[in-house]
């Protein structure tokens, strides 16, 4: 069998898979962040506890109502974007157009309160959810066994990606966006409600989020604490992409899985650290990130 | 005269202050501190249920102690050791807290038992896995109660040797914890004929574990060992049933498995699994008495360690009552004379290094057409005498054996 570096090319070929895999989680996290920031200049720190939301109010509509997973899929995001609508009008609003710094520290302590609280009621083992029946099982690949499910995740996530990608930069309503926050004055002079599309936008990238916790709930163990680990490095992926760009967050999501899943292979140790490093070496070589502006 | 005036006023006095190390109860009050994991990875092992244990152990015992009165303080150690170093601290000297319970990550134990041994008081570990909590850092000032990662090896790695596991994948949490399991298991395994052909160190936390189940299902090894604990567990078991490991004919064992995971992971998940445990709550009439009580308390069957803490606190409380002592050397001795006989253990008893020894019990998590509860998840398939399943103390690191 050929080999790489010692590593059979079909363990890699298996690799390259679940890294963009676990890249389209990556992609459909940080693309919410990157619309919240590209479009609204907030520092979201409670994206973790959105994706962690979207995960729980898909199992526990299951258990309250036996809503089933189609229209937890998109029921959950609603929910969730909902709530991040309240957040926006009643407490982000009125620290808009202060220094980002408020906008970290209150929606980081939103995201720890939202967590200290689920945690004292659900606890921290994790709640269980089983696979929809349509995805038990998989495919031989030859390389590897694919379950259906992570095919499935692939799918979801691109189309979701694509079409944010296509409502903000194709669309007259994401040019009314990228417009309103460009100069929101101006906007609302040719008679657009501008806080009403800020509500929307933030509102939107929650909905983002809970959307790859509705995602994640059959395969991840859906707890409290599940968002607080991703949300540091779904950070470094927007960091990496370049604030603010969108294709960039969605490219730079896929890519940064596939960096990482290698690692798991080659140096498993440092898997975790990957992404932090490649963050490093972007920032020294070009600090507005491989698809930012350059300032 | 005057010598005979100085040897009646020493012996008075020494007999005063015997009297004050031997048979009062400092301040007419035990005071007890409760110290663990109250909102992190471990909440769910021991956390707030934990202290739920402590006080129906305390309440089981009449409230009071030879006319003095018991209280409890509690707090979260953030699995910190500097944290709970400072709490541990400030309970032996300002507070008068006369015994430490619960203590549940290693290295927040570790830390502990330093300042029980420096302030003369007594701790008992209920949630802790390491071993060399009573070997290396073995203390006169602590006891290890319910299980440690030695038993843990020898009852979940030697079975699954003996079914045939012969080649071994071990998949391992990276850090002190995780380096220890893999030790203790590589070192039973290979007692038992087999060999570990490769080991993955995974960074801690992991969410996504794909990777590593596949490079597990790629390597050919019989067995695929997770020398893990908590989500992480859980993350792999899930994800190792997504990807067919067992289908595939690879035996999947799990070295730390608490009834708290096995219970989020549900019977279609987890079946199968051996693991080893210190305690289950469907053993015996006793057993199903005392989890009735306290599920209607938390809504909850308990795991092993909240078992273990209401267990050793009536040990403690009793031993306080019939020495009429609080100080920790005199309790503590009282316990090791005193063979443990409760719903938690029979003929238990603690050795010298503080090692509580008793059985242990390999389980099998049930089917879902064999459970017929949310929480009839194990079949006990065989109790591992305690002189077999704990390190015996001729190999003993312990100070306090080696220097007898």
């Amino acid at each position: 069998m050929t080999e790489i570096l010692g590593v059979p090319v079909a363990v890699l070929s298996g690799q390259l898979m679940l890294g963009v895999i676990n890249g389209s989680f990556y992609a459909l996290l940080s693309l919410g962040l990157a619309v919240i920031f590209g479009l609204l200049k907030i520092i979201n720190f409670a994206h973790g506890a959105m994706y962690m939301l979207g995960a729980m109010c898909t199992v526990l509509m299951f258990d309250a109502f036996g809503i089933n997973y189609w229209v937890a899929l998109f029921l959950a995001p609603v929910v969730v974007g909902c709530f991040g609508i309240v957040l926006e009008y009643f407490l982000l609003r009125r620290i808009a157009g202060q220094d980002h710094i408020y906008s970290l520290l209150l929606t980081f302590g939103i995201a720890l309160i939202l967590q200290g609280v689920l945690t004292n009621i659900y606890g921290v083992s994790g709640l269980r959810y089983s696979m929809p029946e349509v995805f038990r099982g998989g495919m031989n690949l030859g390389f590897m066994f694919l379950p259906y499910y992570r095919a499935w995740v692939i799918v979801a996530a691109l189309v979701v990606c694509f079409g944010t990608w296509f409502l903000i930069e194709k669309t007259r309503l994401g040019s009314y966006l990228r417009a309103g926050t460009e100069d929101s004055q101006l906007m609302q002079g040719f008679g657009i409600n501008v806080p009403l599309l800020i509500s929307l936008t933030y509102g939107f990238g929650v909905m983002l989020a809970a959307f790859a916790g509705a995602l994640a709930a059959p395969i991840y163990s859906v707890s409290p604490v599940m968002g607080s680990n991703i949300l540091i490095v779904v950070f470094a992926v927007v960091v990496i992409g370049g604030m603010g760009s969108i294709a960039g967050a969605v490219i730079t999501g896929l890519m940064m899985g596939v960096v990482e899943g290698f690692t798991k292979v080659f140096y498993p140790e440092g898997s975790a650290a990957v992404i932090f490093l490649v963050m490093v070496v972007v920032l020294l070589i070009r600090p507005s990130g491989l698809f930012g502006k350059e300032a | 005269m005057t010598i005979t005036k100085k040897l009646l006023t020493s012996a008075v006095a020494s007999a005063l202050l015997v009297g004050s190390a031997q048979a009062e109860i400092s301040d007419n009050t035990v005071k007890i501190g409760y110290l663990a994991d109250m909102s992190g990875t471990y909440r769910d092992l021991a956390g707030p249920n934990g202290q739920t244990a402590l006080e129906m152990a305390i309440a089981d015992f009449g409230g009071k102690v030879n006319g003095a009165k018991i209280e409890v303080v509690s707090a979260d150690d953030r699995n910190s050791p500097d944290s709970a170093s400072s709490t541990a601290r400030r309970w032996v000297e300002n507070e008068n807290v006369d015994l430490i319970a619960g203590l549940v990550a290693s290295s927040v134990t570790i830390a502990v038992s330093n300042i029980l041994e420096e302030s003369g008081k007594l701790g008992i570990v209920s949630g802790s896995a390491a071993s060399s909590i009573t070997n290396e850092h073995c203390t006169p000032n602590h006891i290890h109660y319910v299980y440690d990662t030695y038993p843990l090896a020898n009852g979940t790695a030697s079975a699954v040797v003996k079914e045939g596991g012969k080649t071994w994948f071990i998949l391992t949490a990276d850090y002190a914890f995780g380096h220890a399991l893999e030790g203790d298991v590589t070192r039973v395994v290979e007692e038992n004929g087999g060999e570990v052909i490769q080991t993955v160190r995974h960074p801690f936390p992991t969410s996504d574990f794909s990777s590593f189940i596949l490079q597990a299902q790629s390597s050919g090894a019989d067995v695929v060992a997770l020398a893990n604990a908590g989500a992480d567990t859980t993350n792999a078991i899930t994800t190792a049933g997504e990807f067919g490991l067992t289908q595939s004919g690879q035996t999947l064992a799990a070295l730390l498995l608490f009834l708290t995971d096995v219970h989020a992971l549900g019977a279609q998940s987890a079946q199968g699994i051996q693991l080893t445990t210190g305690w289950y709550w469907d053993m015996n009439d006793e057993t199903r008495a005392w989890s009735d009580r306290f599920m209607e308390k938390t809504g909850v069957r308990p795991t092993m360690v909240h078992a273990g803490i209401y267990s050793s606190t009536i040990q403690y409380l009793n031993a306080v009552k019939a020495t009429g002592s609080d100080d920790a050397q005199t309790v503590r001795k009282q316990m090791m004379d005193t063979p443990i006989n409760d719903m938690f253990a029979k003929n238990g008893y603690i050795r010298k290094d503080g090692r509580m020894v008793h059985d242990m019990y390999l389980a099998e998590v049930k089917t879902p057409e064999e459970s017929e509860s949310e929480w009839d998840l194990y079949d006990i398939v065989r109790t591992i005498p305690g002189e077999e399943a704990y390190r015996p103390l001729s190999e003993s690191k312990c100070k306090l054996v080696t220097q007898n």
